[in-house]
């Protein structure tokens, strides 16, 4: 993407004032999307950003800037201006020598979306219409999304790494309204993988939209939720939302770093039930928050954050691994050129247990049954969470009985983690964004149908 | 390799339209700066120019739509033949296409000082000087204070420009600066967090005492929170909550959510949605808002439009396309990114103010809950159903002062219900970041769900 040569003096540029590590971070990212809504194609949408930044760390401080010129003299600039903003004096121009290091891939795109002609995207969407009408007369309007991606990034340190990588992602999403008696109702389902137009075929269109409309159908016979503390059963797949949110934000080393993190000062310690065991891990192949080298060049790898209930590791990126004296983890992320990297989730999953999914359900006398969740949020401070459910049934007497509305569920993230009394053996995965400071990136969270023994729901029916 | 400037580079897209097509391009150039400190020093110093150009092409009815991050001559003509080849897509809609000239010019726009050219001039070292002293302040407020997680101040001077080849142009410029400061409270056995904040057009409007004072009072009064049992109560949201609360509103008051039969509030015009003391408008053209603009993405002039009316709901927001649709007019409501093509939004929400203060409000309630802060908005809430189940940490109020404080509950009821239930509005009404004002509201009844 960028010359070799070019970003070795780039890099030789933002040093000139000190600094203990520079590095060129450059990114050309093409999109393609289409939106199928209201019965027809309303928009095909593409777009390129093409961009570098340099970013100078100096002690405790970076400085960065960046830009969307990418000539030798834009590249230049931006390097002066990070320097300055790392706050140097102006001295020497230090020299720089890359290695070019080939970057592991993860897995092979089959079918490169950029190759597929844009009727073919957007016939996809016509099919996942008609599915979702075919639900019922009470389907009373879909929207349908197409969505692809390529990324690609070059990653130039004063380290001496050069490393290049592309990700490409794939998504789809359908989503339902069901009008009824009760008003309106909606349904969503959006699977997305770091894959190309292979994708559909794992997931056909009309499969995803049957499930998106069944869901909202499903919502018009919902009755309100439940309020109060009560056993919640989380289904294979959905509930890892609760993981990303009780504990994985806790167990990223830069909130750790400014003291933000119930868990800091916790490594070796008991944090959850001994039936969890959590991992961080880039490296799946396919997953949503799968890639080869992370956006400082690190390769993606996977780390044990929890094993058995101890705590075992935090998530890392390079500058608060350096001050630990330890290496990263390949957990720094960034949305796009235009932001620093931080220390981010990738596909964050707890490993499938020993129970029975059906025995879980027939020892809930009484609880509630979460199938799909719509994100949540958490203070990682205080360790206290939240997730929405979007799909949830009652238990009563060890049965799945009726739809309940839409609720948010609250814990916190120590507590809830102790309060895991049953994993099961089966394991799904569920593609997602993580937002934290304003910096959007792909994940995926992922575990077994498993029981958290008590949680309070935030429903408006007394329990 | 100088830039050429928004609008110069917007016309020379739009004149390049074919006959039988319209070609609207949107430029937008921003400058920005970015601190964050940490213990008394930068912990990241960001500063940057950005470009950014979205081509909008329509031809019978057929809209096409391609961004690009750069102006140089390539890019732009790149955008607009990807554009132009997606506009073979999608389907025509006899609704579709650009604003005409009368569209565009119904209102005039309105006249708003929105630009600070002293921004501009603030050297980089004061900001970053206003960073440490905000992240200082917060830590000397109060004696329970132990860290401050983040503080951090951020500056842009925007501007946009649209250019059509049906010959509507329009300019807008603004400039922003806001700091805001995260406060930890408590010691090693506990922590509470406290957000505060101050938003303006130029660093001379930012109040750093207050944004400090604010964190650290916010955190250190939650120490000690505790769950307390699920009850029925009234329940009084800050004004932060409530802007929130609005923004949720304001998209179900969009048009085209409606016209696609996505929002609580179709087909009920005429009807009461709201307590005889709710009066809801969105208008742009307020100088304090944040969201003030002359011109919506459209190149439309923005203006003020009444949404509910002493409970009673009167409209909906538009852009040209759901105007028409609508067979009504648009209300210069098109609000864009560069990525997709415009849709509609709210821009300036605000309720109506009351009388009272939100001392006097507290002052007269036996029992109910303060909402300080709510979590969880994107996934416990919808503008389609209605449903609202947040989570949300406060103070319970008991014979008409603050208590003990709360955590690990929600609040839940649907917006339809809320709205029908607001008891009063509070006189504090206050412009916040995002697309709503803040008041202290009272709402006579949620369920709160806890212990």
């Amino acid at each position: 993407m960028l010359d070799p040569d070019i970003c070795a003096r780039t890099l030789g540029v933002a040093l000139r004032s000190g600094g203990d590590f520079a590095e060129v971070f450059a990114e050309d990212r093409s999109s393609s999307s289409a939106r199928f809504d209201d019965g027809r194609v309303e928009d095909v949408v593409s777009g390129r950003r093409r961009g570098a930044g340099v970013r100078v760390v100096r002690g405790e401080s970076t400085g960065y800037a960046h830009t969307a010129d990418l000539s030798e003299q834009g590249l230049h600039d931006v390097a002066a201006a990070a320097a300055a903003a790392a706050r140097g004096t102006p001295g020497e121009t230090r020299v720089v020598a890359l290695d070019r290091r080939p970057a592991p891939r993860p897995h092979p795109v089959t079918i490169r979306p950029e190759s597929v002609d844009k009727a073919r995207k957007v016939e996809l969407l016509e099919r996942a219409d008609a599915a979702a009408r075919a639900r019922g007369d009470a389907i009373s309007q879909v929207s349908a999304g197409y969505a692809d991606g390529s990324r690609r990034i070059l990653v130039a340190n004063s380290d001496g790494l050069l490393v290049e990588d592309e990700q490409v992602r794939t998504r789809l999403s359908v989503s339902c309204v069901a009008t009824g008696d009760t008003g309106l109702r909606t349904g969503t389902e959006s699977p997305g993988r770091t894959v190309g137009f292979e994708l559909f075929d794992e997931f056909a269109p009309e499969q995803v939209a049957a499930t998106a409309a069944d869901r909202a159908l499903t919502m018009l016979r919902a009755r309100p939720a439940p309020s109060g503390r009560l056993p919640v059963v989380l289904r294979r797949g959905a509930g890892g939302v609760l993981f990303h949110e009780a504990c994985g934000h806790g167990l990223e080393a830069d909130l750790v770093d400014r003291d933000a993190s119930v868990f800091r000062g916790q490594v070796g310690e008991r944090v959850a039930s001994p039936k969890v065991t959590l991992v961080d891990d880039g490296t799946y192949a396919r997953e949503w928050g799968t890639y080869a080298i992370d956006d400082e060049g690190a390769p993606a790898r996977r780390t044990t954050l929890i094993e058995d209930g101890v705590l075992t590791d935090f998530m890392w990126d390079r500058l608060r691994a350096e001050k630990e004296h330890r290496g990263s983890t390949g957990n720094g992320r960034r949305e796009t050129y235009q932001h620093l990297p931080m220390v981010r989730m990738t596909n964050t999953y707890v490993l499938a247990g020993e129970d029975d999914p059906d025995d879980i359900i027939a020892d809930t006398p009484y609880g509630l049954y979460c199938v799909a969740l719509g994100g949540g949020q958490v203070d990682p401070a205080t360790g206290d969470f939240v997730f929405g459910v979007t799909e949830a049934y009652l238990i009563e007497n060890g049965r799945v009985t009726e739809p309940v509305r839409a609720a948010q569920l609250i814990g916190n993230g120590p507590e809830v983690l102790r309060r895991i009394d049953a994993v099961g053996n089966d394991f799904d995965t569920w593609a997602g964004t993580c937002g934290k400071n304003g910096q959007g990136v792909p994940v995926s969270s992922g575990q077994p149908t498993l029981r958290v023994a008590e949680l309070t729901v935030g429903g408006t029916a007394r329990a | 390799m100088p830039e050429p400037e928004p609008l110069v580079a917007a016309r020379r897209v739009a004149l390049q339209a074919r006959p039988g097509e319209q070609v609207e391009a949107y430029v937008a150039r921003s400058r920005e700066t970015e601190v964050s400190v940490l213990r008394g020093d930068v912990e990241a110093l960001t500063v940057a120019e950005q470009f950014g150009i979205g081509v909008r092409v329509l031809v019978d009815g057929r809209q096409g739509y391609a961004s690009a991050g750069s102006l140089d001559p390539d890019s732009l003509d790149d955008t607009l033949a990807e554009a132009r080849d997606n506009a073979r897509f999608s389907a025509p809609d006899p609704w579709q296409g650009l604003p005409t000239r009368e569209e565009a010019t119904a209102v005039a726009p309105p006249r708003l000082d929105l630009w600070r050219d002293d921004l501009e001039a603030v050297p980089t070292t004061a900001k970053v000087d206003l960073a440490l002293a905000l992240e200082r302040a917060t830590s000397g407020a109060d004696a329970r204070i132990r860290g401050v997680e983040s503080a951090s101040y951020h500056d842009a001077a925007v501007q946009g420009a649209v250019a059509s080849s049906l010959g509507v142009e329009a300019e807008a410029r603004r400039t922003a600066c806001s700091c805001s400061v995260a406060a930890l409270a408590g010691d090693g056995d506990e922590t509470r967090t406290g957000y505060g904040f101050s938003v303006g057009r130029t660093t001379g409007d930012l109040d750093l005492d207050a944004a400090a004072a604010d964190a650290a009072e916010r955190a250190t009064r939650l120490l000690g929170a505790t769950q307390p049992p699920s009850q029925q109560l009234p329940v009084v949201l800050d004004p932060l909550v409530t802007s929130s609360l609005l923004g949720i509103v304001g998209a179900a008051l969009s048009g085209e959510a409606v016209l696609k039969g996505r929002s609580m509030f179709a087909g009920r015009v005429g009807e009461a949605v709201a307590a005889p003391l709710v009066t809801l408008v969105d208008d742009p053209t307020t100088e304090d808002a944040r969201g003030a603009s002359t011109h919506d993405g459209e190149g439309v002039p923005t203006r003020r439009t009444v949404l509910v009316a002493e409970g009673e709901l009167r409209g909906f927001l538009h852009n040209v396309y759901t105007g028409r649709r609508a067979g009504e007019a648009t209300t210069g409501s098109a609000v864009r990114g560069l990525g997709s093509p415009p849709g509609v939004g709210a821009r300036a929400l605000a309720l109506t103010p009351g009388a009272r203060d939100p001392e006097a409000i507290i002052a007269s309630l036996p029992a109910g809950l303060y909402v300080q802060a709510v979590s969880g908005l994107h996934s416990g809430t919808s503008p389609v159903s209605g449903d609202f189940s947040v989570g949300a940490v406060g103070l319970m109020i008991r014979d008409g002062a603050f208590a003990e404080p709360v955590r690990e509950v929600t609040v839940a009821s649907t917006l339809q219900r809320i709205l029908l239930d607001v008891a009063e509005v509070g006189a504090d009404l206050t412009w916040l970041p995002g697309s709503a004002a803040g008041a202290t509201v009272l709402v006579s009844e949620m369920q709160l769900s806890g212990a």
